[in-house]
């Protein structure tokens, strides 16, 4: 359904992601996990056709997401981190304009409205102004603008985040209810979501994907926390010794400067 | 066209709701109706004067049009110049700092249907803003004897001034996330096409006729004066399409960097 395939994207000089691949079945939650500043927002950008990649393409039921632009960001519901909310604009406003910018027709409109407002349990603030909403709520009523068209295909970026347990429970069920029949892409730096509603795992690390596996096909025993600062060390294991040298050379210029 | 008119159909509510456009249409008819009013007074005035005088040849020459109207929409003018960078400063500025924009961005929506959302908003917004002002001929008509084609031909070229400064600011607002840089340079902008013809004004020749080509308030005098010539549509509506190929070109170059 989803497939990365060599992305690498660069701002100037500074390299934001590398060389990142990995692919996402239908019916298939994948976590996408890292470190902050990883790349994860990044990677999701350009899955969501946001802004393209430097290189490298992505492939979205088939559809290229930058040449076949339009028709793969049709398929695609995307969260960005912070909910992309119109402040004075009410609930189910906004919700409408979400389903219209989609293509939704007047017909369906109202029924798709009323569907995500029960899914995403709006209904007591349908008419509240987005602006005034918690933080919880903002994040729901981001994700109902989301999925209205019932998109095949969903990228939440850090959808929990700031959430309370509650909210976090909620949506978390949400998520799982939502991937039975669509392929979800959902970054997070929490790593009990993730063996709680993903099914496979992709960890990513100063820009490249250190590990992808299916939950359950890691090694029996070893926690998803064992796994993710195993995968991070081996990376700052030589990283770490680099910079270390780095010091060393430094120290040694000042040593001799003096 | 119906993503452009879903944008526009949001920027409008908005522009209401905040209430960017009371504001702003609250501005304009107040300084409007200021201007008009001086302006009356002084034709008051001199009729008075000339009647005194007891010189019919003076109050012959009076005219309604030329000592009230083209004074007044070339105030207006200047008004627009003011408030036109407040509409447009929000209109890509705010979307990009609030995050709003990836979900434009992201919907299947084309880079052009937004920017003409966006400037459909905006114009309607500046059509209503002159329809109401058109209280002030209106009192002429009903009170006087003005020429109302002169009166007509220079409040189309009063929207098609707006519509151009509209223009201008959807480019600023595109090319930053902070709406007070939009809002200095799209002013910036609007005040250089106004003076840009000064230096042409002493010399002759090439140089200086391209400078007075390019100068809004060339153009939108004649239609003042009830001129309607091509060549001054023409203009305006360059400016018009320029300025909104450089917006789109601006809002596309997320997409290259």
């Amino acid at each position: 359904m989803i497939e990365v395939k060599n992305l690498t994207k660069i701002y100037g000089t500074f390299v934001a992601i590398k060389d990142v691949s990995f692919q996402a079945k239908k019916g298939q939650i994948l976590g996408f996990l890292g470190p902050n500043g990883a790349g994860k927002t990044t990677t999701m950008r350009i899955i969501s056709g946001f802004m393209p990649a430097t290189a490298g393409t992505v492939l979205v039921d088939g559809l290229d997401i930058f040449t076949q632009s339009l028709e793969a960001r049709r398929r695609i519901g995307y969260l960005p981190e912070n909910p992309p909310l119109y402040n004075e604009m009410r609930v189910e406003a906004y919700l409408r304009f979400a389903g219209k910018l989609r293509g939704l027709s007047r017909g369906d409109l109202d029924a798709a409205v009323e569907h995500v407002l029960e899914v995403c349990g709006l209904r007591e603030v349908s008419s509240r102004i987005c602006g005034q909403l918690s933080k919880g709520y903002r994040q729901r009523v981001g994700l109902a603008g989301a999925i209205i068209h019932e998109p095949q295909v969903l990228i939440l970026d850090e959808p929990t985040i700031g959430l309370d347990p509650r909210q976090i429970r909620d949506i978390r069920a949400l998520i799982r209810e939502l991937g039975a029949n669509r392929t979800i892409v959902l970054s997070t730096h929490i790593l009990p979501e993730v063996s709680q509603i993903c099914d496979k795992v992709v960890i990513i690390n100063e820009g490249h994907v250190v590990l992808e596996e299916a939950l359950d096909q890691l090694p029996a025993g070893t926690s998803l926390e064992d796994v993710f600062l195993n995968a991070i060390a081996r990376e700052r294991g030589h990283e770490d010794t680099e910079a270390e040298e780095e010091l060393e050379e430094v120290g040694a210029g000042r040593s001799s400067a003096q | 066209m119906r993503n452009a008119l879903v944008i526009a159909g949001r920027e409008i509510a908005a522009y209401f709701v905040q209430p960017i456009a009371y504001v702003v249409m609250t501005v304009f008819l107040l300084l409007g109706g200021w201007f008009f009013f001086a302006l009356l007074r002084r034709f008051d005035l001199i009729q008075q004067m000339y009647l005194a005088m007891q010189n019919p040849a003076m109050l012959q020459r009076m005219n309604l049009n030329q000592m009230v109207i083209e004074p007044l929409l070339h105030n207006m003018a200047i008004v627009l110049v003011i408030l036109v960078p407040a509409i447009t400063m929000r209109s890509f500025a705010e979307e990009k700092r609030s995050g709003t924009y990836e979900l434009l961005l992201t919907a299947p929506v084309r880079t052009g249907e937004v920017v003409a959302g966006k400037f459909i908003a905006a114009a309607v917004l500046i059509l209503v803003m002159v329809v109401l002002a058109a209280i002030f001929p209106l009192i002429l008509v009903l009170f006087g004897n003005p020429e109302i084609g002169v009166m007509a031909s220079g409040y189309l070229g009063l929207i098609f001034l707006g519509l151009a400064f509209v223009a201008v600011g959807l480019f600023t607002s595109s090319v930053t996330q902070n709406q007070i840089i939009a809002a200095i340079s799209c002013f910036g902008a609007l005040l250089l096409l106004y003076v840009i013809s000064w230096p042409a004004e002493t010399g002759g020749g090439t140089w200086s006729g391209f400078l007075r080509y390019l100068s809004l308030p060339e153009h939108f005098a004649t239609m003042v004066r009830g001129i309607i010539s091509t060549k001054d549509i023409v203009y305006f509506l360059s400016v018009i399409a320029v300025a909104l190929f450089l917006t789109q070109r601006s809002v596309e170059s997320v997409r290259w960097r």
